[in-house]
């Protein structure tokens, strides 16, 4: 138990880091999926095939591969990134594109008729979706969501690859000092676990609030 | 301004071929080790006794929320300081990723279970098969058939999720990259041709994978 103490400040101050880094990272996807969504639904055919073509590369290419690319290759074109900034534009492109397909999913499902209606009494195309659509698709949307954080709070553990210290190196360094290593790599799992469990409770809580059918 | 210059990379490339391949065959691995344990685990799950379902439901959800990174250290670096000193970076990797998908087959597999109708169980008893038979001959088959697709996607993620094995140096595609990348610094050359790899490999799995589903899935 002392060794847990003594590396406490640590492994606490990796776990703020990667709950920063993941919070960073939803925001900055979700901002991306709202437009890549929206394009996909919406927009003109140049604009839809551009965001398809990003959504399909993005599945289709490791977070991890993404995250060196950003962190190598934009120092080599004249951009210096931190390694923290690298992760986060990595990944938030990567979360980014599962949103949009959560989006458009999500809005996709409303049917018709609620579109036709909200035209019919002359609400504008941004009215529409803000007091039609999005409100009901909310409930389609946020299940998918909650399962991307939680994705987002697992692969946040890769910026630890490009030297960030975040919860993965902080207990890297601690088991490589201590020896200790089914004690805190049961810390980290249960760390981790917690802050998934938290983010699958507060989102099953919201979409009883939001759940229509 | 960047100058272009492809030919490290392409020098190089059979090193990036080799390592689509060893990324492929590991991922195949584990899929194959994972099914096995996803199998177990799901009727473990549906039908054994309260402690197994409870053991099963620990282990899905503990693995399901932490990162592989975490399995694999542990496989890895973990594994040897508690005296289990056995396995190399390969093979440690192998078995972390298969634990990994192991957890998410279970779930596949018993959506699978769970989705065989009454009816076939029942057609089952009616001839005159015992539980076991039942299991091998209807519940197993159909199974397979209904979650076909869903066993397809988990492959195309294991074969990205082997990218992972490079942070211990399993030379793997990812690790290719790195090396080249480390002697010869053509960043933006290696990156780009490595994405590309990895995009078209992931498109060529998902086709091929549609081409059987078409033959052997069960649309419902």
């Amino acid at each position: 138990m002392d060794v847990v103490i003594a590396n406490g400040p640590l492994i606490l101050r990796g776990l703020l880091v990667t709950v920063e880094v993941s919070v960073a990272v939803l925001l900055l996807g979700t901002l991306i999926g709202i437009m890549g969504g929206l394009a996909l639904l919406y927009g003109t055919w140049p604009l839809r095939m551009i965001a398809r073509l990003y959504v399909d590369a993005m599945r289709g290419i490791p977070q991890l591969v993404l995250i060196f690319a950003v962190f190598y290759g934009f120092p080599a074109l004249g951009l210096q990134v931190s390694a923290i900034l690298a992760g986060i534009l990595a990944l938030g492109v990567f979360c980014g594109a599962h949103v949009s397909e959560v989006i458009r999913g999500g809005v996709g499902s409303i049917t018709h008729g609620q579109t036709d209606a909200a035209k019919a009494i002359g609400l504008t195309f941004a009215q529409r979706l803000r007091h039609v659509i999005f409100p009901q698709a909310l409930g389609r949307i946020l299940p998918a969501w909650v399962n991307t954080a939680v994705e987002v709070v697992k692969a946040s553990s890769l910026v630890s690859l490009v030297s960030v210290v975040d919860l993965m190196m902080a207990i890297q360094q601690v088991v490589g000092r201590t020896r200790e290593a089914l004690l805190f790599y049961a810390v980290a799992a249960l760390l981790y676990f917690t802050v998934n469990f938290t983010i699958s409770s507060i989102g099953a809580r919201l979409e009883k609030r939001y759940a229509n059918t | 301004m960047y100058s272009f210059n492809w030919r490290p990379v392409f020098d190089n490339f059979d090193l990036l071929l080799k390592g689509l391949l060893l990324g492929i065959g590991i991922a195949v691995l584990a899929l194959a080790i994972g099914s096995l344990l996803g199998l177990i685990a799901a009727f473990g799950r549906s039908s054994g006794p309260r402690p197994v379902r409870l053991l099963v439901a620990g282990y899905v959800e503990g693995v399901r929320n932490i990162p592989l990174l975490l399995l694999i250290y542990f496989a890895y670096f973990g594994l040897p300081l508690i005296g289990f000193r056995v396995l190399d970076n390969l093979w440690s990797f192998v078995f972390a990723l298969a634990i990994y998908s192991g957890a998410y087959l279970t779930e596949v597999f018993r959506a699978g279970i769970e989705a065989v109708s009454k009816g076939h169980i029942e057609a089952g008893k009616a001839i005159g098969l015992n539980r076991w038979q039942r299991v091998r001959f209807v519940t197993i088959p159909l199974m397979f058939r209904i979650v076909f697709p869903s066993l397809g996607n988990t492959f195309v993620s294991l074969f990205k999720d082997t990218s992972l094995a490079s942070a211990i140096a399993v030379p793997e595609l990812t690790y290719g990259a790195i090396r080249i990348n480390v002697n010869t610094w053509r960043v933006i050359e290696v990156y780009l041709v490595v994405g590309i790899l990895y995009l078209a490999t992931c498109y060529a799995i998902a086709s091929g994978l549609r081409l059987l589903e078409r033959r052997f899935a069960m649309v419902r």
